[in-house]
């Protein structure tokens, strides 16, 4: 029996448990996982299939470079919840995914990975085009697995899915060598799974939920730090009842944004390096932290012996090595961010009387709100983030790439909903903000996606406009151009006598050209007045777009936490 | 502090590579670390002695070995009831005339002397730590020419009785 189970540019895709060559499992389980796009590169070893996605006409969008559809990949699983999928070749389209991966691994980002590995028969032998990825890329996988036999395959597949979107999610790699993709096998794809080793705790322990209860009601400093395991968990909307339950000020970290409401008076913004006065204070003072789904990241809390110095911890994380893991603390609570939300709603603790502290809060922030100073002659960079939230009505999905530009998306655009925000946090990679933007339009094809973008990032996957102009796919691109890598030229500014050592560009392309090169409508804007409507312009414009935005060249990013520094000592917290 | 960890993992190739480069990457440090089949041939058993400064530093070992999806049980032993032994290879330097007595030296320790070359033989030994290293310490003054140690492999006794409760009566009354 071969029920139809999908049909795609007129082709049909089958399935059913029969004899067939390992290719067309893998497609055929890509498809009963309900796969609906595959980003990928072809190239020798992968050939086979490349053949069944021919045949069966599954989507594939072909990047042009192997790191496009790795990030591609991950802003698609950023945005849909469902895992990203990237098909290579060996060795070279193997190594050129490295990167992507690290970065999904350290950001927890769901995305099965295939691999081609040349014949089984010379693996070992430095075959043309071999390259040991399954050790590579051991300790930047959540798992991965080397097919040996065609019959393993479905449970592989299978486990694979299974392990890149439970528990923590994360990448997982199937390198699969050529033979075995041409090898006839049993496809059976309704065997249980069978994993002991791998079993994530879901349903928080129920003591340890009372005692975090507890532990508000007779706090005088309550703060929450939120981080993007409620995101993964889909728990926002169980967050925001908490919260309004418990009346809780709420900090997120840069991967949080969204977890809760930006313009929501309990949100303190972003805490961290570059985060707001307020949610930095609110966290150096607190007497109870209560992080939800957050790593403390060494971004986010600044010098560790200066870190919230007086609080009692409590820690709900669905992966148990990070409680504790930086952090001394005192309510582990291991399982998912929602299910613990939902038992602490249901709980309903006695909120803590905190009016002092909310005043405290409130005092901060009107003292000391996020800033920049207009001189009335140059784009200001954060003045173009506040136009793109406003004209987008703070509804865009914003990706952006890793630098000032990204801070100043983080500080100014304030997310109201979940599932908004897309960018590289862990590994902080550039080249990440456009690709991942490609992802995220497929994953939403109705929504604006605008990537916010550094002039160098850009250039670091720019190639990937290709994608743009084949599919008139209508991503906005707005590049916050200061000439410079903004971010390195600031903290040679600050910490190295402003010695700018290869942080400023001499020479720069022409970006329209570029743009113009694949069709794609460019914008120069350099005059503050005439932005406004230039934005409005482009971001109506029905198909892709580059906006090439000069913006003030030597602008910083404050306030800041100085490396080294803890939270009570940020600096730039005022004009 | 140091902290003998077991753990029982699945037989696929790589198991070990992942495990060792967990531990490097980490900074974990690792005395010794050994592996072998167990009476499951789908599952093998590993031993680890390492040194962690602190409680915390032993949470995040035995947590990051459990996130490892080839690793089923994790288990510091180190205050249970265990049967712990390492296996050694000692190659000393012995002259004809000396053999005699270092046979006798190492007698207490029922180490046997497993090779015998012109001017070396070659000791073998098992036991705990302790006894090991106390055999070395003895041979020493002959001349160590090659030492091969297996690490430490453990498991826990047929009780549930902690090692340092001691006996609750002796022969004596
Ligand atoms: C792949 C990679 N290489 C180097 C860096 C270090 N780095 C961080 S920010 C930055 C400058 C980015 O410049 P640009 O893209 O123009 O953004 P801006 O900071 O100017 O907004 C660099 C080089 C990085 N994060 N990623």
């Amino acid at each position: 029996m071969s029920p139809k189970i999908k049909e795609v540019d007129g082709r049909e895709l089958y399935t059913g448990n029969q004899e067939m060559t390992g290719s067309s499992m893998l497609i055929q389980a890509l498809a009963r996982e309900n796969v609906d796009v595959i980003f990928g590169y072809p190239g020798g070893a992968i050939l086979p299939t490349y053949d069944e996605i021919y045949r069966t006409g599954i989507r594939h969008i072909l990047a042009r470079h192997e790191q496009g559809a790795i990030h591609a990949a991950e802003g698609y699983a950023r945005i849909s919840g469902k895992p990203g999928v990237c098909v290579v070749t060996s060795g070279p389209g193997a190594t050129n995914v490295i990167t992507g991966i690290a970065d999904a691994m350290i950001d927890s980002l769901p995305l099965v990975v295939i691999t081609g590995q040349v014949a089984t028969t010379v693996i070992g032998t430095d075959a043309f085009q071999e390259a040991d990825i399954i050790g590579v890329t051991m300790p930047i996988t959540k798992h991965n697995y080397q097919v040996r036999e065609v019959d393993e395959l479905p449970r592989i597949i299978k486990e694979a899915f299974h392990i890149a979107t439970t528990g923590r999610p994360g990448p997982v790699l199937i390198d699969l060598p050529k033979d075995v993709s041409t090898a006839s096998g049993f496809f059976n794809y309704d065997q249980p799974l069978d994993l002991p080793g791998y079993q994530p705790t879901i349903v928080p322990n129920k003591l340890q939920i009372k005692k975090l209860a507890d532990a508000v009601t007779n706090a005088k400093k309550p703060v929450v730090l939120a981080g993007a395991g409620v995101l993964h968990a889909g728990g926002s909307a169980e967050f925001l009842e908490y919260i309004e339950q418990q009346q809780i000020p709420v900090a997120n970290t840069l991967l949080g944004l969204g977890s809760f409401p930006g313009t929501h008076p309990l949100s303190l913004g972003m805490a961290g390096m570059h985060g707001t006065y307020t949610a930095n204070m609110a966290l150096h003072e607190a007497d109870l932290l209560i992080s939800i789904g957050a790593r403390f990241d060494d971004r986010v809390t600044g010098a560790l012996q200066h870190f919230a110095p007086n609080a009692k911890v409590a820690h709900i994380d669905i992966d148990p090595a990070e409680i504790g893991k930086n952090i001394e603390t005192a309510i582990p609570v291991v399982g998912d961010a929602k299910e613990a939300l939902s038992m602490l709603i249901a709980e309903n603790g006695t909120p803590s009387h905190c009016d002092k502290w909310k005043q405290q809060i409130a005092d901060w922030k009107s003292e000391f709100p996020l800033w920049y100073k207009e001189d009335g002659e140059s784009l200001k960079p954060q003045r173009l983030i506040e136009m793109i939230y406003e004209e987008t009505n703070g509804d865009a999905i914003v990706t952006t790439d890793v630098g000032q530009h990204q801070m100043w998306a983080a500080q100014f655009y304030k997310f109201d909903q979940p599932n908004r925000w897309v960018t590289s946090g862990g590994l902080g990679t550039m080249g990440f903000g456009f690709p991942s933007a490609i992802g995220a339009q497929f994953a939403e094809p109705e929504k604006q996606v605008v990537a916010v973008l550094g002039d160098a990032g850009f250039q670091m996957t720019a190639q990937e406009m290709s994608i743009l102009q084949e599919l008139n796919l209508p991503v906005k691109i707005i590049l916050v151009n200061n000439a410079a890598l903004g971010m390195v030229r600031q903290w040679q500014e600050l910490f190295y006598d402003e010695r700018y050592s290869n942080s400023l560009f001499p020479i720069q392309p022409d970006f329209i050209k570029m743009a113009e090169a694949y069709n794609i409508k460019g914008w120069k804007v350099d005059d503050p007045k005439e932005m406004q409507t230039a934005l409005k312009e482009a971001l109506e414009y029905d198909g892709p777009v580059l906006m090439d935005c000069r913006v003030t060249k030597d602008e910083n990013v404050y306030p800041m936490i100085a490396p080294g520094k803890g939270h009570h000592e940020m600096e730039g917290i005022k004009p | 502090m140091k902290r003998t960890i077991i753990a029982t993992v699945n037989n696929t190739s790589g198991v070990m590579n992942r495990i060792t480069g967990l531990f490097a990457r980490r900074h974990f440090n690792i005395e010794s670390i050994t592996v072998g089949m167990t009476e499951n041939p789908a599952i093998s058993r590993m031993t680890f002695v390492i040194n962690v400064d602190d409680e915390r530093g032993l949470d995040q070992v035995i947590k990051q070995l459990y996130k490892q999806v080839d690793v089923l049980k994790v288990r510091d032993i180190t205050d249970e009831a265990i049967v712990a032994r390492e296996l050694a290879l000692i190659k000393i330097v012995a002259a004809p005339q000396n053999r005699g007595e270092i046979s006798a030296l190492v007698e207490p320790f029922r180490a046997s002397i497993v090779d015998v070359g012109r001017e070396s033989i070659t000791l073998q030994v098992t036991g705990d730590q302790q006894k090991v290293e106390a055999l070395i310490d003895l041979v020493k003054p002959y001349g160590i020419k090659e030492l091969a140690r297996t690490g430490i492999t453990a498991f826990k006794r047929g009780t549930k009785k902690s090692v340092f409760d001691g006996p609750k009566y002796s022969i004596i009354n």
